[in-house]
């Protein structure tokens, strides 16, 4: 910067807002939203002259640092455990970041406020820094660490895998639909504000942990750019609040990003941090206290809780479910739980857990071995070929879930789960709350109000569709989930490496052809379906059956 | 006297040897093959850095998207539809696999699916290379600011040349701005494939960044040249006739109905060197030298660079291939024609509005009909790249 201080540079490019005099820009992308020209101010207060260097500078520390991990070799203390799901975080993650490049223009369109549309801008370079530093890092895994399986194929899993298509609502969410819907609430205001604490601070740390720290070079310099993003989203909901008309609308979206985010994050991020882990000091945060302190109290009471004041009706019923969800109702143990279930369908390698792990668990979790810990024995039992099928095909008390329709996670807490007829077509929900999202939210009309802009929810959403009836090898081969050798598998269900140890597409052959709940629950007459229902409610936990659990 | 208290052992996780780097087992994908990402195939033998990070990030269900989009608009529209241009490549009007109960994923066999895919920036952007080109520019246009105010170069211009520069160089700020908000920004949401939309993102920072190296000049000119007046810009930019044309053809490029390939073109095609490169350098940079100035070409040739050596490229590499293309190049040559039709008078027109401007100077530059030749020819130049014919509507 010269020596123009940076608060008059930025009163100077504010004489940059445009007021159309003979065309008005075209408006491609539509809100139900309403807004005064509100006279909210540019909170990002940046200009491009100290921003382009100043993201440099950021670039060079973080070049440097993997330039010293390779020096260094840090893959020689990096644990395996950790690294392999960052084949799946790392392969779902830059779609997310470019999308919020892409979902910023929505907002040029739909906020009448030019000088909000600098902070705007500058959040869209940092989007295309964030995706593109993502994809570098994954590269450098690909080329430095023991097993670059999953990594070398990352896109094309991504896009195929059922776990990618849970990850892509992080992605799809900001950018299609109502535009203040997409590219402000569920970005800005809930994913960026609340969840990318968890996922790019607190995982980050717990990469640091377990001798990678190269993550946390990246994301901590990506989460440096997120506070400017912050103050976009809280300028622009400032705007939507001063108009009465939105209030409904703040209120559903608000609902529905909350939950969405929750279902999706703490599935995946909290697998990652507790199962995905080798620290079991007693004295480190376990998911929960994360949540307890980076997403209930640094977002819902220091955040969202301040905005009631300005008419803003906070889901507090949803804050407190989902805490209930991850304390009461074990939501990450069960996730990670069908995870391990079904890694041969998947692209990374998951390790067991040990006595060591069970210990720690216990420890912050009481009552945890007693629901999971007989099943993470059996994962282990069952973890190298030895004349049986993996996990999913054996009898070990577990009941393949049904998948929910809107956010795709399985129905793992299996009392919560709902169906509904919707679109012609019977489907299971994990929540109420995911019910209400699919039949009630995203629709055009929204408790007898018009919401012509509102998006919807559509594709494939059950993975399973469409391999019903298909032997499981073929399935894996179909989604290239193969080695270079043409059979051994790229996930496996432990960390050996030794080639007898590793199943093959051979192994899978004599297993019972998949089967999609979704189209079995279509074929039931009503009174099967309810009986159904009433029996799946009775399961649980740790995807127990019915009976063994009355 | 002091005492040292002893303190409990930190707690702090322990480094543990995995011996988990590259080599140090052999098992099936170990292998140096097996190190390179594998989904796409490189428009060269090798494939680069920036295709690595850039390449099917978007996803396309003609690809891998097994499950398809899942969200939709209003309309039913969903991703990134190939229908947001009129524009065609190769393959597009196949249609998309159709999945279902027991389909399999149908994943494409011969990658690519369609044309669109092909194109590459051949300038290579991805943030490592945007973040040093751009900082370089800033630190650049910055310290030759400086330099002159240090050397009190300002001092040397006359009074007509410090209006021009109060009125038009700031006029053009706003041009530069809105159309790296409004089409760049705008149309990084609409293309078919990553590369297209991060090349315009790029090409969007360069605008807004031009735009905001104008405006921050223009303040240091207001802080050191007496009686120059900041806000001049904003009275040109409003009531001057020489910019009401040129203002009106930006705000009608914004206003293209649902066609980003048009944007696009509308812009660096044929808005740039018609009306851009006619005002920049044919016009400003020429004249500025003849008044002593020899700092608001600098800050000019910044932004004539960004376009000529790397916005133009990668539009030319974008397009250019369309009308070859095996499958539309009738269809991409007509709409091409079309809107040069539509476009080029509309330039021509704001162009000649702005001819005044070239008497406002004390030394005259290259007079308006030689400067709006030499616009000519290098559109024309471009057109050859694109493999198109120039328009009987440049001879206006």
């Amino acid at each position: 910067m010269s020596r123009q201080s940076l608060a008059k540079a930025h009163q100077k490019i504010q004489e940059l807002s445009w007021e159309p005099v003979y065309h008005e820009p075209y408006m491609k992308y539509g809100t139900d939203y309403t807004f005064r020209k509100a006279a909210k101010k540019d909170p990002l207060k940046q200009v491009l002259r100290s921003y382009f260097p100043m993201q440099e500078e950021k670039d060079n520390r973080v070049y440097g640092a993997s330039d010293g991990a390779i020096r260094g070799n840090m893959f020689r203390q990096v644990q395996e455990r950790w690294l392999e799901w960052q084949k799946l975080f790392l392969s779902i993650i830059p779609l997310p970041e470019i999308s919020a490049a892409r979902s910023m223009p929505m907002l040029f369109q739909a906020v009448p406020n030019p000088e909000l549309h600098n902070g705007q801008a500058i959040q869209m370079i940092d989007e295309v820094r964030h995706s593109t530093i993502q994809q570098n890092l994954k590269r450098l895994y690909m080329n430095n660490y023991i097993d670059p399986a999953g990594f070398n194929n990352t896109l094309r899993n991504f896009h195929s895998d059922y776990c990618g298509t849970i990850g892509r609502q992080f992605a799809e969410g900001f950018i299609t639909g109502d535009a203040i819907t997409a590219a402000s609430i569920y970005l800005t205001i809930v994913a960026e504000t609340a969840f990318t604490n968890t996922l790019f601070v607190a995982m980050p740390a717990e990469a640091a942990a377990n001798g990678d720290y190269l993550l946390p070079t990246v994301f901590h310099s990506v989460q440096s750019d997120e506070s400017r993003h912050i103050s976009n989203g809280y300028a622009t909901l400032l705007m939507a609040l001063s108009d009465e008309d939105n209030r409904q609308l703040l209120e559903r979206d608000l609902r529905y990003a909350w939950w969405n985010n929750h279902r999706v994050v703490d599935a995946a991020i909290g697998t990652f941090i507790e199962y995905g882990t080798k620290d079991r000091r007693k004295d480190r945060e376990s998911y929960a206290e994360m949540w307890r302190r980076w997403i209930y109290d640094d977002y819902y009471r220091a955040y969202l809780l301040p905005l009631e004041k300005y008419g803003l009706v906070i889901p507090h019923d949803l804050v407190e479910e989902s805490w209930n969800q991850i304390w009461n109702k074990g939501y990450v143990h069960e996730v990670a739980q069908f995870f391990a279930t079904g890694w041969l369908a998947n692209y990374w390698r998951i390790d067991g857990m040990t006595d060591e792990d069970f210990e720690w668990f216990e420890y912050k979790y009481p009552g945890w071995y007693d629901k999971y810990g007989k099943w993470w024995e059996n994962y282990n039992r069952l973890a190298k070929p030895n004349g049986h099928h993996p996990i999913v095909a054996e009898d070990v008390d577990y009941v393949y879930p049904h998948r929910c329709w809107t956010c795709m996670v399985p129905c793992l807490v299996r009392e919560d789960m709902v169906v509904d007829k919707v679109d012609g077509q019977w489907r299971t929900y994990c929540h109420e709350a995911c019910r209400w999202t699919d039949a009630e939210a995203f629709r055009p009309t929204y408790q007898g109000r018009e919401t012509p802009n509102m998006g919807k929810l559509v594709g494939h959403r059950e993975w399973e569709t469409l391999y019903h009836g298909w032997n499981w090898a073929d399935v894996v081969s179909d989604m290239g989930f193969v080695r270079d050798d043409g059979k051994t598998m790229t996930a496996q269900p432990h960390l050996d490496l030794d080639p007898k140890k590793m199943w093959t597409l051979d192994h899978l052959r004599r297993m019972p052809h998949v089967a999609s709940p979704n189209v079995i629950l279509n074929e039931m007459s009503d009174a099967e379906r309810e009986a159904f229902v009433a029996d799946y409610n009775r399961q649980g936990p740790a995807g127990r059956p019915a009976d063994a659990t009355s | 006297m002091t005492s040292t208290e002893e303190r409990p052992e930190r707690s702090v996780p322990k480094p543990v040897f995995t011996d988990a780097e590259a080599g140090a087992k052999e098992f099936p994908d170990s292998g140096p093959s097996a190190r390179r990402y594998n989904y796409f195939k490189p428009a060269k033998r090798k494939q680069t850095h920036y295709e690595d990070v850039t390449v099917e990030v978007q996803p396309d269900p003609r690809h891998y998207l097994s499950q398809g989009w899942i969200y939709g608009f209003a309309d039913g529209s969903r991703g990134y539809p190939l229908t947001w241009t009129k524009l065609k490549a190769w393959g597009v009007d196949e249609p998309e696999p159709e999945r279902g109960p027991g389909s399999g994923g149908k994943h494409v066999e011969d990658w690519p699916a369609h044309g669109w895919h092909e194109f590459r920036d051949p300038n290579e952007e991805w943030e490592l290379t945007m973040y040093r080109y751009n900082a370089n520019v800033v630190r650049q246009v910055t310290q030759n600011v400086e330099n002159a105010r240090n050397a009190k170069a300002f001092d040397q211009w006359t009074p007509n040349w410090v209006r021009f520069v109060e009125r038009n160089v700031g006029a053009w700020m706003h041009i530069e701005h809105i159309l790296g908000l409004y089409v760049f920004a705008a149309c990084n949401r609409s293309g078919p494939t990553n590369m297209h939309n991060t090349a315009m993102a790029v090409n969007s920072e360069h605008k807004i960044r031009f735009a905001q190296d104008l405006a921050l000049y223009n303040l240091t000119l207001t802080e050191e040249i007496e009686g120059f007046d900041g806000s001049a810009h904003i009275d040109a930019w409003n009531n001057d006739a020489e910019w009401q044309g040129v203002r009106k053809v930006v705000e009608e490029i914004t206003a293209i109905e649902d066609d980003w390939g048009e944007m696009i073109f509308a812009t660096n095609i044929v808005f740039e060197p018609l009306i851009g490169e006619l005002f920049r350098s044919n016009l400003v940079m020429q004249s500025a030298a003849g008044h002593g100035d020899y700092v608001t070409p600098t800050v000019m040739g910044s932004g004539e660079y960004d376009y000529a050596q790397r916005d133009l490229r990668w539009t030319v590499a974008a397009f250019a291939p369309l009308t070859q293309d095996r499958e539309f190049a009738d269809h991409n040559k007509e709409l091409f024609n079309g809107w040069l039709s539509k476009w080029v008078p509309k330039c021509l027109e704001a162009a000649r509005t702005m001819q005044p401007m070239w008497s406002q100077p004390d030394a005259k530059p290259p007079r308006f009909e030689d400067a709006l030749d030499r616009a000519k020819s290098r559109f024309s130049a471009i057109l050859t790249d694109l493999g198109l014919e120039t328009p009987k509507e440049l001879n206006q």
